[in-house]
Formats: structure tokens, sequence, C-alpha cells
């Protein structure tokens, strides 16, 4: 079984986030860069449950610059098998429409039975890419669950959706994504990070795709402006001598809030 | 045949499992006042939704096709997607709104790879200038505001539930039922629903509009149900810190933060709640902020216009009293 694993590279969000005001690009130097959280948990399954699949691949692919190697050779240490990096300079600021079709394509060049990705991301929040790789790539998408079972030709699992909670099922090939519910990812360990040394790392770019970054023909969403909110500044703060629930509550009713 | 506006804004609505409007419906409508005229469309298992025209029309539609597509009720977005295909060359809109709920991401992600339109997700607002329609994000929990436009064509834009505080003149019930031809692609099946049971008659913490969050502060779950109760006498949504929600004091679902859910609502009350950059990327966006803690330099009061140094088991009991005492 060809299992793909999508994983990106994101800025800490346990530190501070920076976006430039001029490029509105994400500033990659401004904080850590590590992989994204929900990205770990989507790889942690796909290591517990291959286990007892036959000849299970696990495949990372990730597009991020050249820089994201370091960060991306740790899901080779956790215990993928192959990191698919695609890394080309004319990728910098694809919108979303962009990254999927590089992505879907990617996918495609390297085979796939089961593609699991997280359900947001912790920098884009925009959980609609799963979405638009499975349509690009023609098969079944089964979003946001809680919990998974893939067995040799079908994947099931729990979807928690609005207002109810259903069980859902799709036949192999199949894209699915997962929540925060499922465990952390492991924690390399030292045979493990020997052992990523010698693991295969492809480098795409988007012409070996067969995909023009800078294609007109389809319309792509731009930045217009960008600026930063101005920082929240304190207001009143007291310390409690015994009535600060009466003043906190004279506060909520005079701002109508109570 | 049926004419649209040349300034259609095609929005999709969702429906309850009890066949009535979601509540992110008046919200999408009024955002598409702003820019156009709003036609909505609403899919549905056949005869599951009731009086659907009348109802987006209350809320402003002028216009509301209702579409029944064949598995709507058992497959995945597929379904949707199709029926908005569907409308969206009827109506050729200039833009079409979708909220940014678990489904209406799905939906929006598959249109807008199917029809390669230009997709912006999570918008807290929309305008249109002389090209077209403009949609506003507030990113990097609310540290930043970014808009976007496409290059070209209509875009789809998802909107984060509870943004939009306008609403849309009610317009008189003019329906039209949507023939959708199916697309064949692939979806996956439900095989069962439960509709999850209500467990209070709190609001629902995503778009609500006062939210009371609880922390490391609270010590323990059986503490946590201080949080509850000031929330009860608020009228208030119960969210939490990581710190609680990893105490296994309440559920995932109740997470505020970059990695839970993100809010906006009028009143956010942090109990013991320390205000890691990691919680404040998700409510620092409220338009007021109450804090209560112990640690009189815990980050959360940096942000709050009114913050408490003091225990939060004597100030809050004597909060709730005096909220109670002055309701009565």
């Amino acid at each position: 079984m060809r299992i793909i694993v999508l994983m990106k590279e994101v800025p800490d969000t346990y530190g501070e986030r920076k976006l430039n005001l001029e490029t509105g690009l994400a500033e990659r130097g401004a904080s850590e860069a590590v992989l994204d959280e929900i990205g770990e948990r989507a790889l942690e399954l796909a290591l517990t449950q291959a286990a007892s699949l036959e000849d299970a691949e696990i495949t990372v692919v990730s597009m991020a610059p050249e820089t994201a190697t370091a960060t991306l050779r740790k899901a080779l240490a956790m215990g993928a098998d192959k990191l698919v990096h695609i890394a080309d300079e004319n990728l910098v600021g694809a919108d979303l429409g962009l990254t999927a079709e590089v992505l879907a394509a990617a996918i495609r060049r390297t085979g796939f039975d089961l593609v699991i990705a997280g359900n947001l991301s912790t920098d884009g929040y925009g959980g609609v890419l799963p979405a638009m790789i499975a349509e690009l790539l023609g098969v079944p998408y089964a979003s946001a669950l809680t919990t998974v079972d893939i067995s040799a030709d079908r994947v099931s699992g729990t979807r928690e959706a609005d207002g109810g909670v259903m069980t859902v099922a799709a036949p192999l090939p199949a894209v699915i994504s997962i929540t925060e519910r499922f465990p952390a990812g492991r924690f390399p360990n030292f045979k493990g990070i020997m052992a990523a040394k010698k693991k295969p790392v492809e480098t795409l770019t988007a012409a070996d795709l067969e995909i023009d970054p800078e294609g007109l023909e389809t319309p792509r969403s731009i930045m217009l402006a960008v600026s930063e909110r101005p920082a929240r500044s304190a207001g009143t703060k007291i310390v409690d001598e015994g009535d600060a629930g009466e003043k906190l509550a004279e506060f909520l009713i005079q701002n109508r809030l109570a | 045949m049926t004419t649209f506006p040349e300034d259609s804004i095609l929005v999709l609505l969702e429906t309850t499992p009890s066949g009535g409007l979601a509540k992110s419906a008046a919200g999408l409508l009024g955002a598409a006042s702003q820019v156009g005229t709003p036609i909505a469309l609403v899919v549905s298992a056949s005869g599951a939704a009731s009086n659907a025209t009348q109802n987006a029309a209350a809320l402003g539609a002028k216009q509301v096709l209702t579409a029944e597509p064949e598995g709507a009720d058992a497959r995945l977005a597929v379904p949707t997607v199709d029926a908005l295909a569907a409308a969206a060359d009827l109506v050729r809109p200039d833009a079409v709104l979708i909220s940014n709920s678990i489904d209406g991401r799905d939906v929006a992600g598959r249109f807008a790879a199917r029809t390669r339109s230009a997709l912006a997700i999570d918008a807290v607002g929309v305008s249109r200038d002389e090209e077209g329609i403009v949609a506003h994000h507030s990113v990097y929990g609310g540290a930043y505001n970014v808009d976007c436009a496409p290059t070209f064509g209509a875009p789809v834009i998802t909107v984060r539930e509870g943004s939009i505080d306008v609403r849309a003149e009610a317009a008189s019930p003019e329906g039209a039922p949507l023939d959708v031809p199916p697309s064949g692609a692939p979806a996956a099946s439900i095989e069962s629903f439960e509709e999850q049971a209500v467990v209070s008659t709190r609001p629902e913490l995503r778009g609500a509009a006062k939210v009371v969050a609880g922390g490391r502060g609270l010590t323990s779950q059986e503490q946590f149900a201080l949080v509850d109760q000031l929330a009860d006498v608020l009228g208030a949504a119960v969210g939490a810190s990581r710190a609680a929600v990893d105490a296994g004091w309440v559920p995932n679902s109740y997470q505020v933060g970059q990695t839970g859910i993100s809010v906006s609502p009028q009143l956010y009350v942090a109990l013991g709640v320390s205000g890691a950059i990691q919680h404040r990327a998700g409510m620092q966006t409220a338009k007021t902020i109450v804090a209560i803690n112990k640690d009189p330099d815990a980050p959360i009061f940096e942000i709050a216009d009114f913050g408490v140094v003091g225990d939060l088991f004597d100030v809050v009991p004597q909060l709730i009293a005096s909220l109670s005492a002055r309701k009565e």
C-alpha cells in the first residue's frame, strides 16, 4: 500500500510570527521553523497503521522552500520511507489553487493508494487543500476524521461534522484528513535519525511536474494589501481587595455586556 | 427562464439536521448584501429542508434556489458541489460565499478546484472595488489584516462564522428548484449519522457573542464548573485553554487558540488563563477582553480591557452573585 502523508514547514506557533509588510509573505527567518504538528499526527497515524498493512510504503510530500529540507528530514527520522520535496522559487507565494495543482501532480507522479493530511494547518488555517487535491485527483475525500481504519482496499472512520457525528467510508484510492484528536507524532530516536540519512529524498520543481506557475489562463488569488493590526493595549487592571467581583460586574453592566 | 442581476452573489446556505437553515446563514447573506444581490442556494436531501425559500428570503436572499441532488445525505460534499456548480452556471455570480465550516470548506475546496476559481478562505469581511470582490482576512491569530482578490473571475470565499455583524433586509420569497446534473465524481459515503445531542442550552462556541474560557487556574475538572456557571449567568459559550483540554477537564472541541477554534466575540472572559501566544491567537480579536488571574505578570493582562489580579475562586462567585442580584 502506497501511503502519502502531506506535511509542511510552519513558523512555530509558540513564537512570534511575522508577515513581511512589503511582500505579504511569511518571514521565514522571524521565528523557528517546525514541522506542522497536525502533519506529524498524520504521519504518526500512517506509521501506526502501516504495521498491519501489506507492503506499506510511506512517502511524505511537501511543497516548501529549499531551506526546509532540514525540517522535513525529521519526518524521515520519525519513520517515513521517502521524501518528495517540491522546491521552486517560482512557487513562492503560490495561492491555494496553484499549491493544490502542484501537490496533486506530485502525488500522481509518486503513485498513491491513500493520501493522509491534517485538517487545518497552524499557519494558513485553510483546511481546504485536501478537498482540492481530492477533486483534482478524482478520488473520494473523507474529512476531519477522529478515528481511522485502513484496510487493503478501503478506508473508514468517524467524522465529527457540524451538527453531528457520522461514520464515513471510501474505497481506495482516497484522500483523508484527520483532526487533533489523533496522538502527537513520535520523537525520532537515534536509530531513526541515522537511518534517515540513507533514505531517498526527491527534489522536484514545478517544471518537473509540468506546471507553469506563471500561467495566466487560471485565475489566482493575490494579496492586495497587508497591514499589522495595532497591538492591543492593556486597559484597567485592579488587584482584588475583596470587591473585585462587584467591580467587574459594574464594568460589564456599564458596557452592556451583562 | 429566470434572469439574475449582474451583481449577483451566490451564497451557499447550510441546513441543520432538523431541516432549518444553519446559524451562519444570516451573516453570509448580510455579507453578500454589502457587495451585490444575494442569491441563495439551499442543498438538502429530498424533502429534508423545510421552508427554505421563506427562511432564506427573511434573511435577505432575493432569490432562492433549492436543490435536492441524489445522494445528498449519503455522499460527502460532492452532491453539494454538483449543485453549486449548476447554480453558478445559471447565476453567473460575481462571487460565491460559503460558510467556513467543516462541510463548507470541503465544498469550497472541491468547487474551486473543479471550476479553477480563485479561493479565499476564512474571510472576516468582503467589499467591492472597481475590479470586483475583495476578501478581508485576519491572519496569524488576528495580528495582521490581509486583503485578497482574484486576478480575474469570480472568487470563492469562505466566511468565518460569527464575523459578520451586518444583516440584510428581508426580501419577498422567490424560489425555484434547481436541476442538478450529477458529476459522477467519486465521494466518501456516509454510512451512519448521529445528531449531536444538545448538551446544554448554551450557545455554540464558534460564532458566540460572549465566551467564558477556563485555563489551568481552575485546577480540576470539578472546579471547572465555575466556568459553566459564569457562562450561564452571562448567556455565554464555554471555551478552554489548551492546558485545560490537555488535562482532560473538557473535550477538545472547547479549545480556543491557534490549534483550536478562533473566536471574535463581543466579550471574552478568561478565567485562570495565562494567555500564551497560542491561546491569544484564537481570541485577541474579541471586542472586550476580561481576565482574572492570580499571577499579576500573566501575559493575558497585556491585552485585557479589564484585568483582575486575584483568586478566581473568590472573585468569580462574587461576580456571579452580583450579576444575578442585579438581574432580579
